[in-house]
């Protein structure tokens, strides 16, 4: 059981699309918070920036997962006992 | 507004209910073992599992909270869906595959898997349980304020309803039982909102334009104006308002003259009209008429002055919710297109409704409810609703408030524990993995919807105005009976789904995390399945007891309760633990316990909680904002490394 639980064991593809999601959203949060008026701007065809972003972070989240489950994970999986093949390091 | 009992919807509810039953009992059969009871033999397919995390996690805070929210506020509601979501990319980057890896039950075996330590496990068991508990009360809430209009039965009733089917869905077969009804229920949910936006925007928005007091039929809701001389003094306005509605002003008393508000008494009826004073974009002044709701000190309730009812001198709340103007003056708009329907609420103008309580003379209360004509651009963006309204002010404080809100939403999914031990009922990480994108795929496609739903209802003509918690479920008798009874049939079920989760975690968590720490030997494994029966007995009892007790209290209120506590309790441990090397047993055990006490204590003194659970001056709260996540995750964090060093150097001195 020892050291199970060691950084090696999250996949580095995993921790680079959460970076990528954490960036928007906080993005998306801060500007909220701290430029409300921004949110009210038209974004494209019509669509204001607050429904414009709301969405695409829904739609984001949607679209990171699928490549991760396309790419398997980071294949982390595969060799749990092999020294991380792919794994983040 | 009054509700009839619905006879289709208590077919629909009860069908589902003996569905539901009938799989327990036929599972119940074959589960004996602890493994089958807690975690289903680790043997529920990715796919089932992935909807069955939408089914435990889209709670009656989700469905007819944020429906509910976006259907008076607008887009505010949606907040809540976009943090609901993003908690989400934590679970599958982050602690998913961990999670399955290192534990067998519990979210404490996970925490544990390193150090194999009493005080771990008895650390994380108490705070599943007060995060659980948190998560059941406004369910159990939830449930006993949706049974009173759906199915005509007091709250108390729905609550022991909800707490005995529960209980025997629990006890029957434990996760394998729970798992398929929170298959089922996820499915229908996600179907059934397809629909309501399919229909919501094939009908599309129909305008309905002010109505002047000539042509008014009984029980419609006027418009008066605009006045002639608009700039003119209030007092020769309401006298105007009195001349063109041939109605006598009632005497502004108590509360009444604190208040913007005007009466107007109907001499052959003695029926009271409410008028909400509005000034235009020009200065010209218009009276829209509200609808009063009067409780006496006596107890007795009031409609516009007269008792509640329907019969001859009686008097009821009448259904709302427009849309005032169109674009170019339209009166329809047909069918829509998703992009389109926004940008139709964008140029149009709604009727929301808005409240306001007003003291009356001898110890009354009446509440005001009023149409306020919006421009749709303005639903569309957040900041409408109080909570969110700070966002729109200078004040840093209500704008942390704010990110604290989206932070703890962001940290807190990750950290429930009636979520996280659906990663040990599939067989390995690439299950749990899969499992978890099938439940983005359903929840974020659901949470979509709940904007076009939400703006449905708010132009529905079907709202509530004293609940916003009945806006899916009106939005849905708008369109038929028959969807009424099924949306509101799968709103009911939504409740079992979710509880049955919560109640299958603190069962858990009592038998392996805090029975186990007590014990030198630990338990046989008919023993653990006895206690977890046991345990979740109790716990459902417990959660009967508090649903009754906390009737009346906000349900989406109580869900961001549990949101912050499990993200400062939770979050920190397990994060460090899977990134952090130097992580020891007492820097785990501090942070968990630090976590759960500093954000339970600033929730306790938050300003929210004073005004709405304790009836205090909010301004009295000692905390400087009332969401406790910004402050107590990352204070959790430093405990952890703080405490780690210290003892990870005593160690190594030893």
């Amino acid at each position: 059981m020892e050291n199970n639980a060691s950084p090696r064991n999250i996949s580095r593809l995993g921790l680079r699309l959460f970076a990528v999601y954490a960036v928007c959203y906080t993005a998306f949060v801060l500007t909220s918070a701290f430029a409300a008026p921004v949110m009210e701007r038209e974004a494209f065809a019509g669509l204001n920036v607050a429904i414009v972003s709301g969405f695409g972070l829904i739609v984001l989240a949607l679209v990171l997962a699928l490549v991760y489950g396309v790419r398997g994970g980071g294949k982390r999986h595969d060799t749990p006992h092999a020294p991380s093949a792919g794994g983040a390091r | 507004m009054i509700y009839d009992l619905s006879p289709l919807a208590l077919v629909v509810f009860a069908v589902f209910v003996a569905v539901t039953l009938g799989l327990s009992f036929w599972l119940g059969r074959r589960t004996t073992s602890s493994a089958g009871y807690f975690a289903a033999h680790g043997q529920i397919p990715w796919a089932v599992n992935g909807v069955a995390f939408a089914g435990d996690y889209l709670s009656a805070a989700s469905f007819l909270g944020i429906c509910g929210m976006i259907a008076f506020y607008g887009y505010d509601g949606f907040l809540y869906s976009i943090g609901y979501l993003a908690g989400w990319v934590v679970a599958l980057f982050v602690v998913a595959e961990p999670m399955r890896r290192l534990g067998k039950y519990t979210f404490a075996d996970a925490l544990n898997a390193r150090f194999n330590s009493r005080g771990v496990k008895l650390a994380a068991g108490v705070s599943t349980l007060a995060v659980s508990l948190f998560y059941l009360i406004p369910q159990m809430v939830g449930a006993g304020v949706l049974v009173q209009p759906l199915l005509g039965l007091p709250h108390w009733a729905g609550v022991v309803l909800v707490g005995v089917i529960v209980i025997l869905i629990v006890v029957t077969a434990g996760m394998v039982s729970t798992t398929w009804v929170q298959f089922l229920k996820g499915a229908l949910l996600i179907v059934f909102s397809a629909v309501l936006t399919a229909i919501v925007l094939s009908r599309g928005f129909a305008a309905e334009p002010p109505v002047a007091p000539g042509r008014a039929q009984p029980g419609e809701l006027r418009t008066v104006g605009p006045l002639a001389g608009s700039a003119a003094a209030p007092a020769a306005a309401s006298q105007q308002l009195s001349d063109l509605v041939d109605e006598p002003l009632v005497p502004a008393d108590a509360g009444w003259a604190e208040i913007d508000f005007l009466r107007t008494r109907d001499p052959a009826t003695g029926r009271i009209s409410v008028w909400a004073r509005r000034s235009g974009p020009d200065g010209a002044v218009h009276y829209d008429e509200g609808q009063l709701l009067t409780r006496t000190a006596d107890g007795r309730v009031l409609v516009a002055g007269l008792p509640r009812g329907r019969g001859e001198g009686e008097a009821a709340l009448q259904p709302v919710g427009s849309v005032s103007r169109l674009p170019d003056g339209a009166e329809e708009t047909g069918p829509l297109g998703p992009i389109e329907f926004f940008r139709t609420v964008s140029d149009s103008e709604v009727r929301v409704w808005r409240s306001q309580v007003v003291a009356e003379p001898g110890g009354g209360q009446s509440t005001v409810y009023y149409p306020r004509p919006t421009a749709g651009s303005e639903v569309l963006r957040p900041g409408e609703h109080p909570r969110f309204a700070g966002i729109r002010t200078g004040d840093w404080l209500d704008k942390l408030d704010f990110v604290s809100l989206m932070l703890a939403l962001f940290g807190g999914t990750a950290s429930l524990p009636h979520i996280l031990i659906r990663y040990y009922t599939v067989k390995d990480e690439a299950a749990a993995r899969k499992s978890t994108i099938v439940g983005i795929a359903c929840i974020g496609f659901f949470y979509l919807l709940t904007l076009y739903i939400g703006l449905g209802a708010m132009t529905s003509g079907a709202m509530d105005p004293t609940d916003s918690n009945m806006a899916a479920p009106l939005l849905a008798r708008s369109i038929g009976e028959s969807l009424f009874a099924v949306v509101s049939a799968i709103a009911f079920t939504t409740v079992l789904g979710t509880v049955s989760g919560l109640i299958l975690a603190c069962a858990g968590a009592v038998t392996h995390d805090l029975v186990d720490s007590f014990r030198r030997e630990p338990l046989s494994e008919e023993a653990q399945v006895l206690v977890g029966k046991g345990a979740s007995v109790v716990v459902g009892v417990a959660a009967v007891v508090l649903g009754v007790l906390f009737k009346g209290l906000n349900v989406s209120y109580l869900v961001g309760w549990a949101f912050s506590v499990a993200a400062s309790a939770n979050l920190p441990a397990l994060v460090m633990l899977l990134f952090w090397p130097r992580t020891t047993r007492s820097g785990v055990v501090a942070s968990v316990l630090v976590g759960m006490a500093s954000s339970l204590a600033w929730i306790l003194l938050s300003a929210d909680t004073y005004a709405k659970v304790y009836g205090l001056p909010a301004a009295d709260a000692p905390t400087p904002f009332s969401q406790p996540g910004l402050v107590t995750i990352p204070l959790s964090f430093a405990v952890l490394v703080v405490v780690s060093l210290l003892t990870g150097k005593k160690r190594a001195e030893e």
